[in-house]
Protein backbone atom coordinates (compact mmCIF):
# COMPACT_ATOMS: atom_id res chain seq x y z
CA UNK A 1 0.00 0.00 0.00
CA UNK A 2 1.18 3.49 -0.83
CA UNK A 3 -0.15 6.99 0.02
CA UNK A 4 3.18 8.26 -2.36
CA UNK A 5 2.53 7.06 -5.44
CA UNK A 6 5.62 8.93 -7.17
CA UNK A 7 8.43 7.19 -4.44
CA UNK A 8 6.73 3.89 -5.02
CA UNK A 9 7.10 4.70 -8.52
CA UNK A 10 10.98 4.77 -8.17
CA UNK A 11 11.00 1.91 -5.71
CA UNK A 12 9.22 -0.29 -7.99
CA UNK A 13 7.38 -2.77 -6.10
CA UNK A 14 5.96 -5.95 -7.99
CA UNK A 15 2.59 -4.67 -6.78
CA UNK A 16 1.02 -1.66 -5.12
CA UNK A 17 -1.95 -0.20 -4.15
CA UNK A 18 -1.91 3.90 -4.04
CA UNK A 19 -4.44 5.74 -2.01
CA UNK A 20 -4.74 9.84 -2.01
CA UNK A 21 -4.34 10.41 1.40
CA UNK A 22 -2.13 12.29 3.44
CA UNK A 23 0.90 10.44 5.18
CA UNK A 24 -0.35 8.62 7.78
CA UNK A 25 -3.38 7.17 6.84
CA UNK A 26 -2.10 4.65 4.06
CA UNK A 27 -4.75 2.29 5.26
CA UNK A 28 -7.67 4.42 6.06
CA UNK A 29 -8.94 7.05 7.79
CA UNK A 30 -9.36 7.02 11.54
CA UNK A 31 -12.19 5.98 13.44
CA UNK A 32 -14.10 4.59 9.88
CA UNK A 33 -14.03 0.97 10.04
CA UNK A 34 -16.23 0.64 7.07
CA UNK A 35 -13.82 2.64 4.90
CA UNK A 36 -10.62 0.93 6.44
CA UNK A 37 -12.10 -2.77 5.32
CA UNK A 38 -12.93 -1.54 1.57
CA UNK A 39 -9.19 0.22 1.28
CA UNK A 40 -7.59 -2.76 2.99
CA UNK A 41 -9.60 -5.37 0.80
CA UNK A 42 -9.32 -3.71 -2.54
CA UNK A 43 -5.35 -3.49 -2.02
CA UNK A 44 -5.43 -7.51 -0.69
CA UNK A 45 -7.54 -8.60 -4.16
CA UNK A 46 -4.30 -7.09 -5.98
CA UNK A 47 -2.59 -10.05 -5.46
CA UNK A 48 -5.11 -11.99 -7.44
CA UNK A 49 -5.75 -9.38 -9.88
CA UNK A 50 -2.70 -7.77 -10.62
CA UNK A 51 -0.51 -10.33 -13.83
CA UNK A 52 2.54 -7.53 -14.75
CA UNK A 53 5.21 -6.79 -12.35
CA UNK A 54 5.19 -3.03 -11.59
CA UNK A 55 1.21 -2.11 -11.61
CA UNK A 56 -0.13 0.63 -9.75
CA UNK A 57 -3.58 0.10 -8.65
CA UNK A 58 -5.37 3.45 -7.75
CA UNK A 59 -7.91 3.00 -4.72
CA UNK A 60 -11.05 4.73 -5.35
CA UNK A 61 -11.00 6.92 -2.01
CA UNK A 62 -10.71 10.45 -1.67
CA UNK A 63 -9.61 12.19 1.82
CA UNK A 64 -11.82 14.73 1.30
CA UNK A 65 -14.25 16.97 -0.77
CA UNK A 66 -11.70 20.16 -1.22
CA UNK A 67 -7.67 19.22 -1.70
CA UNK A 68 -6.14 21.69 0.77
CA UNK A 69 -3.88 18.95 2.33
CA UNK A 70 -2.18 18.28 -0.72
CA UNK A 71 -0.83 22.21 -0.61
CA UNK A 72 0.51 21.80 2.42
CA UNK A 73 2.16 18.67 2.24
CA UNK A 74 5.70 19.24 2.72
CA UNK A 75 5.59 22.30 1.07
CA UNK A 76 8.00 24.38 3.26
CA UNK A 77 10.34 24.34 6.46
CA UNK A 78 10.93 20.87 7.99
CA UNK A 79 8.37 19.80 10.85
CA UNK A 80 9.97 17.00 11.46
CA UNK A 81 10.91 16.06 15.44
CA UNK A 82 14.64 16.45 15.96
CA UNK A 83 16.55 12.58 15.46
CA UNK A 84 17.11 11.87 18.77
CA UNK A 85 19.09 8.64 19.73
CA UNK A 86 16.87 7.56 22.76
CA UNK A 87 13.51 5.85 22.72
CA UNK A 88 10.38 8.08 21.98
CA UNK A 89 7.47 7.07 23.98
CA UNK A 90 4.14 8.22 23.10
CA UNK A 91 3.34 7.64 26.67
CA UNK A 92 5.57 8.19 30.04
CA UNK A 93 3.72 4.84 31.51
CA UNK A 94 5.06 2.93 28.61
CA UNK A 95 9.07 4.17 29.42
CA UNK A 96 8.07 3.09 33.18
CA UNK A 97 7.07 -0.70 31.68
CA UNK A 98 9.57 -0.68 29.15
CA UNK A 99 11.97 -0.24 31.86
CA UNK A 100 10.60 -2.15 33.93
CA UNK A 101 11.08 -5.21 31.53
CA UNK A 102 14.79 -4.83 31.38
CA UNK A 103 14.96 -1.85 28.31
CA UNK A 104 18.27 0.12 28.24
CA UNK A 105 17.02 3.93 28.83
CA UNK A 106 20.05 4.46 25.84
CA UNK A 107 19.70 1.27 23.61
CA UNK A 108 22.25 2.64 20.88
CA UNK A 109 24.68 5.05 23.02
CA UNK A 110 28.12 3.57 23.57
CA UNK A 111 29.49 3.88 26.87
CA UNK B 1 -5.76 17.92 -8.71
CA UNK B 2 -3.58 14.93 -9.05
CA UNK B 3 -1.56 13.01 -6.50
CA UNK B 4 1.28 14.93 -4.41
CA UNK B 5 4.56 14.57 -6.18
CA UNK B 6 6.92 14.08 -3.03
CA UNK B 7 10.00 13.96 -4.82
CA UNK B 8 10.52 17.24 -6.09
CA UNK B 9 8.95 18.88 -3.00
CA UNK B 10 11.03 17.11 -0.69
CA UNK B 11 14.05 17.92 -2.69
CA UNK B 12 13.02 21.68 -3.26
CA UNK B 13 12.46 21.92 0.30
CA UNK B 14 15.73 20.51 1.25
CA UNK B 15 17.40 22.69 -1.16
CA UNK B 16 15.73 26.05 0.02
CA UNK B 17 16.46 24.76 4.14
CA UNK B 18 20.30 24.08 2.78
CA UNK B 19 20.32 20.00 3.17
CA UNK B 20 21.93 17.84 1.36
CA UNK B 21 19.99 16.62 -1.75
CA UNK B 22 18.60 13.10 -0.92
CA UNK B 23 19.24 10.34 -2.93
CA UNK B 24 15.98 7.98 -3.26
CA UNK B 25 16.05 4.63 -4.30
CA UNK B 26 15.05 3.92 -7.90
CA UNK B 27 14.95 0.75 -9.66
CA UNK B 28 14.73 0.71 -12.99
CA UNK B 29 14.44 -3.11 -13.39
CA UNK B 30 11.54 -5.21 -13.60
CA UNK B 31 10.62 -6.22 -10.13
CA UNK B 32 10.64 -10.13 -9.73
CA UNK B 33 7.46 -11.69 -9.84
CA UNK B 34 5.67 -14.03 -7.30
CA UNK B 35 2.12 -15.46 -8.47
CA UNK B 36 -0.17 -15.79 -5.34
CA UNK B 37 -0.87 -20.01 -5.16
CA UNK B 38 -3.94 -19.80 -3.81
CA UNK B 39 -7.16 -18.24 -3.28
CA UNK B 40 -7.37 -15.17 -0.65
CA UNK B 41 -9.53 -16.83 2.07
CA UNK B 42 -6.86 -20.17 1.86
CA UNK B 43 -3.82 -17.67 2.07
CA UNK B 44 -1.96 -17.00 5.77
CA UNK B 45 -1.65 -13.50 5.06
CA UNK B 46 1.87 -11.36 6.79
CA UNK B 47 2.49 -7.66 7.43
CA UNK B 48 4.92 -5.26 7.95
CA UNK B 49 4.06 -1.53 8.74
CA UNK B 50 6.58 1.45 9.34
CA UNK B 51 4.56 3.45 11.03
CA UNK B 52 6.43 3.29 14.37
CA UNK B 53 3.79 1.42 16.07
CA UNK B 54 4.80 -0.75 19.46
CA UNK B 55 3.06 -1.99 22.10
CA UNK B 56 3.08 -0.73 25.45
CA UNK B 57 6.00 -2.49 27.37
CA UNK B 58 8.50 -2.85 24.33
CA UNK B 59 11.06 0.08 23.81
CA UNK B 60 10.04 2.30 21.61
CA UNK B 61 11.92 3.26 18.51
CA UNK B 62 14.18 5.76 18.62
CA UNK B 63 14.42 8.55 15.38
CA UNK B 64 17.94 8.28 14.55
CA UNK B 65 18.32 5.94 11.69
CA UNK B 66 16.20 3.35 14.36
CA UNK B 67 16.47 0.00 11.77
CA UNK B 68 15.19 -2.60 14.72
CA UNK B 69 11.58 -3.91 14.31
CA UNK B 70 9.18 -5.11 17.09
CA UNK B 71 7.18 -8.51 16.89
CA UNK B 72 3.41 -7.69 17.57
CA UNK B 73 1.45 -10.80 18.24
CA UNK B 74 -2.07 -10.49 16.36
CA UNK B 75 -4.56 -11.01 18.59
CA UNK B 76 -3.38 -7.83 20.76
CA UNK B 77 -5.64 -5.94 22.54
CA UNK B 78 -5.27 -2.54 19.91
CA UNK B 79 -5.60 -0.30 23.19
CA UNK B 80 -2.36 -1.54 24.16
CA UNK B 81 -0.60 -0.09 20.48
CA UNK B 82 1.32 3.31 20.34
CA UNK B 83 2.44 5.48 18.18
CA UNK B 84 5.91 7.05 17.70
CA UNK B 85 7.56 8.52 14.68
CA UNK B 86 9.72 11.70 13.99
CA UNK B 87 8.57 12.52 10.50
CA UNK B 88 4.51 11.89 10.03
CA UNK B 89 1.44 13.86 12.08
CA UNK B 90 0.95 11.28 14.99
CA UNK B 91 -2.58 12.07 15.75
CA UNK B 92 -4.80 10.18 13.91
CA UNK B 93 -2.26 6.72 14.20
CA UNK B 94 -2.79 7.39 18.36
CA UNK B 95 -6.38 7.66 18.71
CA UNK B 96 -6.57 4.84 15.94
CA UNK B 97 -3.75 2.64 14.95
CA UNK B 98 -5.68 1.10 12.44
CA UNK B 99 -4.63 4.10 9.72
CA UNK B 100 -1.16 2.70 9.93
CA UNK B 101 -1.46 -0.52 11.31
CA UNK B 102 -4.59 -2.43 9.72
CA UNK B 103 -5.34 -4.71 12.72
CA UNK B 104 -9.14 -4.57 13.54
CA UNK B 105 -8.99 -4.40 9.48
CA UNK B 106 -7.37 -7.41 9.03
CA UNK B 107 -9.40 -9.05 11.99
CA UNK B 108 -12.41 -8.73 10.21
CA UNK B 109 -11.89 -9.68 6.72
CA UNK B 110 -10.50 -13.27 8.12
CA UNK B 111 -14.02 -13.05 9.93
CA UNK B 112 -15.80 -12.62 7.05
CA UNK B 113 -13.95 -14.91 4.74
CA UNK B 114 -12.38 -12.76 2.62
CA UNK B 115 -8.88 -13.94 4.15
CA UNK B 116 -7.85 -17.19 5.17
CA UNK B 117 -6.09 -16.33 8.26
CA UNK B 118 -3.49 -13.92 9.54
CA UNK B 119 0.26 -14.73 10.69
CA UNK B 120 0.95 -14.83 14.86
CA UNK B 121 2.79 -12.02 14.39
CA UNK B 122 3.06 -8.91 12.61
CA UNK B 123 6.06 -6.47 12.51
CA UNK B 124 6.92 -3.03 13.15
CA UNK B 125 9.50 -0.33 12.39
CA UNK B 126 9.75 3.38 12.50
CA UNK B 127 10.61 4.55 8.62
CA UNK B 128 12.58 7.44 7.62
CA UNK B 129 15.59 5.55 7.96
CA UNK B 130 17.87 7.78 6.04
CA UNK B 131 20.39 4.96 4.65
CA UNK B 132 18.74 2.49 2.16
CA UNK B 133 21.50 0.48 2.39
CA UNK B 134 20.96 -0.30 5.84
CA UNK B 135 17.40 -1.35 5.10
CA UNK B 136 17.92 -3.19 1.98
CA UNK B 137 20.94 -4.93 3.78
CA UNK B 138 20.01 -5.34 7.49
CA UNK B 139 16.57 -4.83 7.73
CA UNK B 140 14.64 -6.36 4.97
CA UNK B 141 16.30 -9.21 5.44
CA UNK B 142 15.88 -10.10 9.07
CA UNK B 143 12.07 -9.65 8.40
CA UNK B 144 12.00 -11.81 4.78
CA UNK B 145 13.36 -14.57 7.39
CA UNK B 146 10.94 -13.95 10.08
CA UNK B 147 8.23 -14.45 7.36
CA UNK B 148 9.48 -17.51 5.57
CA UNK B 149 9.94 -18.74 9.65
CA UNK B 150 5.97 -17.48 10.12
CA UNK B 151 4.77 -19.54 7.00
CA UNK B 152 3.04 -16.69 5.05
CA UNK B 153 1.68 -16.84 1.62
CA UNK B 154 1.58 -13.11 1.20
CA UNK B 155 2.62 -10.05 2.91
CA UNK B 156 1.25 -6.98 3.29
CA UNK B 157 3.74 -3.75 3.24
CA UNK B 158 1.85 -0.50 4.63
CA UNK B 159 4.70 2.32 4.58
CA UNK B 160 3.93 5.90 6.37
Amino acid sequence: MTSARDITRAVNPPRAAFLDFPLGHTAGKPHDPEMQRQIVAGALSSFETMTAPGSVKELPFRWSEDEEWKAKAFAEGDDRAPRHDTPQYQEEEDRRRAEGNGAPACPVCRS
Amino acid sequence: MGPVDYIPRIRDNYARLGYKTYNWVVNADTPPWAPLRKPLPQCRLGLAASGGIYLTGQVAFHYKDDTSFREIPTDVDTKDLRATHFAYDLSDARTDPNVVFPIDTLRRLVRERFLGSLAGRFYTFMGGIYSSRRVAENLAPRLTERFLEDGVDAVLLVPV
